[in-house]
């Protein structure tokens, strides 16, 4: 009997599936040996919808929109893959106007998605204010996105060929604007958390990622970055023009949370660098491909064209056409990596469209990150990780 | 890029030889084919090899062919930070044959594996835990293959007399309608529903 009392017994605990720390529908079954993990094994898929399957029944402009819904924290960015693949396999050149537009766009989705994940990492370890003044700005940001495609979120607004609808002045005055006054409100974030001893002891030497555990893991994005290697697909593998603007890549050196929170403020500081470079070398132009076999007319040009009229009732019947073949193309989205690799039979449909979402490799090494640290920490790791489950669970 | 796809095709070539089927350059990327019982090989030297370094697992991901021989791809995309290269690896496979794990060459592969066979079915040997992964708990069938219909076959709902969720036959208020838009002059190849009925009526 005397035997049994003195055994030692690990606890096993269920973590979420709601649970305000894990970012949405994550279940963690913890195994504890007190309050060290032991194991961790995510249950994903509770937001499983299906979105390759979808795709594979619809033309390629109805895909489209699905991509805003996996990771629906900067929506454009994901778009882009799509639209990226499409115009690689379909050869479509997209207009110079359009590619500014795209990469305006697609940073404005980086300054979102790390609003939320920086401000709320703040949360998970016990600040409140940041958020609140995080929120404050994505809502702005946010109005710009319903500004330029009448949606605050899903936006379907990166079309193949180009974007749909061209951009007012007076909204890129405001955008303009916005970038002034953005960076106090960082320097605001920054006195709350970077010095913030609560916020250093949660954080530092915690879920520390060495380069070769990178590596190994298939991560992308900032928690490459984090780990000190400065590899970012806007320089290394440049689309649309990175290439001519001019922005650091900032990365951290010990791989831990804290480091991945300095690069996510130094890359929101970049973004908007990018973003009045974009305004100040925006030319005029048209905003879409012209050819008509891949964007439908305008609305004038149907009332005077017959040619125009057939272009329309095509494209919203059958929709265009894709050359036979199979392309991998990806953008580096705030999270990491965000890849399509996309088959087509040279029908009107994707035969086969696989989504790489760069949160579903960092995911998978839950259990590698928390081996070892205590129970709270689980929290500060899921933080920094910067899971959205949209682009996870797909 | 640091090296040229052409260079880097003509090396790997070489140096894998008889493990690979065959290889292509189209649309920008770098395509290689190889038998399924070589992929740890190639996968090992791909990582180690000083030329090479694609130590990124980007993804692993399957491809339903229903009407092949060997049914599925099974496609590997690997990327090398150092060379600043893609690479993307096929192979084929039977249903109900396994492709060797690749879990000890790449950690990474093993969500990516494990939602190959959970979408598909797709078996691979020597992996630690192929449990499904997206999908529902308890769930039947393999949702991503061409022959699964894009409706499913169970649906739940919380049952207030049991008090519990119910799993039940799909049943939709309205037919489920594919429409298929496909010009017959151009694209299509399958063969037109008054075809089929003449065919059938020949034989």
């Amino acid at each position: 009997m005397a035997e049994a009392e003195t055994e030692k017994r690990n606890f096993t605990i269920n973590f979420g599936p709601q649970h305000p720390a894990a970012h949405g529908v994550l279940r963690l079954v913890v195994e504890l040996d007190g309050e060290v993990v032991e194991r961790v094994d995510p249950h994903i898929g509770l937001l499983h919808r299906g979105t390759e399957k979808l795709i594979e029944h619809k033309t390629y402009v109805q895909a489209m929109p699905y991509f805003d819904r996996l990771d629906y924290v900067a929506p454009m960015n994901q778009e882009h893959a799509f639209c990226l693949a499409v115009e690689k396999l379909a050869d479509i050149e997209v207009p110079r106007r359009a590619q500014f537009i795209r990469v305006l766009y697609s940073e404005i989705g980086r300054l979102l998605s790390h609003l939320l994940n920086v401000t709320t990492q703040a949360m998970d370890v016990g600040a409140l204010t940041p958020p609140l003044w995080g929120f404050e700005e994505r809502e702005k940001l946010m109005v710009f996105y319903e500004r330029a495609s009448g949606s605050r979120m899903h936006a379907a607004y990166f079309r193949p060929g180009g974007v749909h609808q061209d951009l007012p002045q007076d909204l890129l005055d405001d955008i303009g604007k916005f970038c002034e006054t953005f960076p106090q409100v960082l320097d605001d974030i920054e006195t709350l958390l970077t010095d913030n001893r609560i916020f250093k002891q949660r954080n530092a030497d915690i879920g520390v990622v060495s380069e070769q555990d990178a590596l190994e893991w298939g991560f992308s994005g900032v928690m490459v970055r984090g780990s000190g290697m400065a590899w970012d697909l806007r320089r290394a593998q440049p689309y649309e023009v990175y290439s001519e603007l001019d922005f650091d890549i900032a990365i951290g050196k010990h791989g831990d949370c804290y480091d991945r929170y300095l690069v996510r403020m130094a890359e929101m500081r970049e973004s908007v660098k990018i973003m009045q470079q974009c305004l100040a070398k925006m030319p005029k132009g048209p905003i879409m491909e012209a050819s008509g076999k891949v964007a439908p007319p305008k609305r004038g040009d149907m009332k005077q064209s017959m040619e125009a009229m057939i272009h329309h009732f095509k494209l919203f019947t059958e929709g265009f056409h894709v050359p036979e073949g199979e392309v991998y193309a990806a953008v580096e989205a705030p999270k990491g990596e965000f890849g399509v690799y996309l088959v087509s039979d040279g029908t009107n449909k994707p035969y086969r469209c696989k989504i790489k979402a760069p949160g579903f490799m960092h995911l998978q090494a839950m259990d590698f990150l928390n081996k070892g640290h205590m129970l709270a920490d689980i929290a500060a790791i899921i933080g920094s990780l910067d899971v959205v489950f949209g682009e996870i669970d797909r | 890029m640091s090296k040229p796809l052409g260079e880097m095709q003509e090396y790997l070539n070489a140096a894998l030889d008889t493990a690979l089927t065959g290889s292509e350059i189209s649309f920008g990327d770098l395509t290689f084919y190889a038998h399924a019982e070589q992929i740890v090989k190639i996968l090992i030297f791909l990582r180690d090899d000083s030329e090479c370094r694609f130590e990124t697992l980007i993804d692993i991901c399957g491809v339903d062919h229903p009407g092949r021989q060997k049914r599925f791809d099974v496609v590997y995309h690997l990327l090398s930070m150092r060379e600043n290269i893609r690479v993307r690896v096929k192979v084929k496979v039977d249903e109900g044959v396994a492709v060797p794990s690749v879990v000890d060459v790449h950690p990474a592969a093993n969500w990516n594996e494990r939602e190959a066979f959970d979408m598909y079915g797709i078996l691979f040997s020597g992996h630690p835990d192929l449990r499904r992964i997206l999908t529902d708990y308890g769930f039947e069938g393999h949702p991503l293959r061409k022959d699964f219909p894009l409706s499913g076959h169970v649906q739940c709902r919380y049952d207030e007399e049991q008090r519990r969720v119910v799993y039940e036959p799909v049943s939709l208020t309205q037919e489920f309608r594919n429409f298929d838009n496909l010009s017959p002059w151009e694209g299509a190849q399958y063969v037109l529903e008054q075809d089929a009925d003449a065919e059938g009526e020949g034989q």
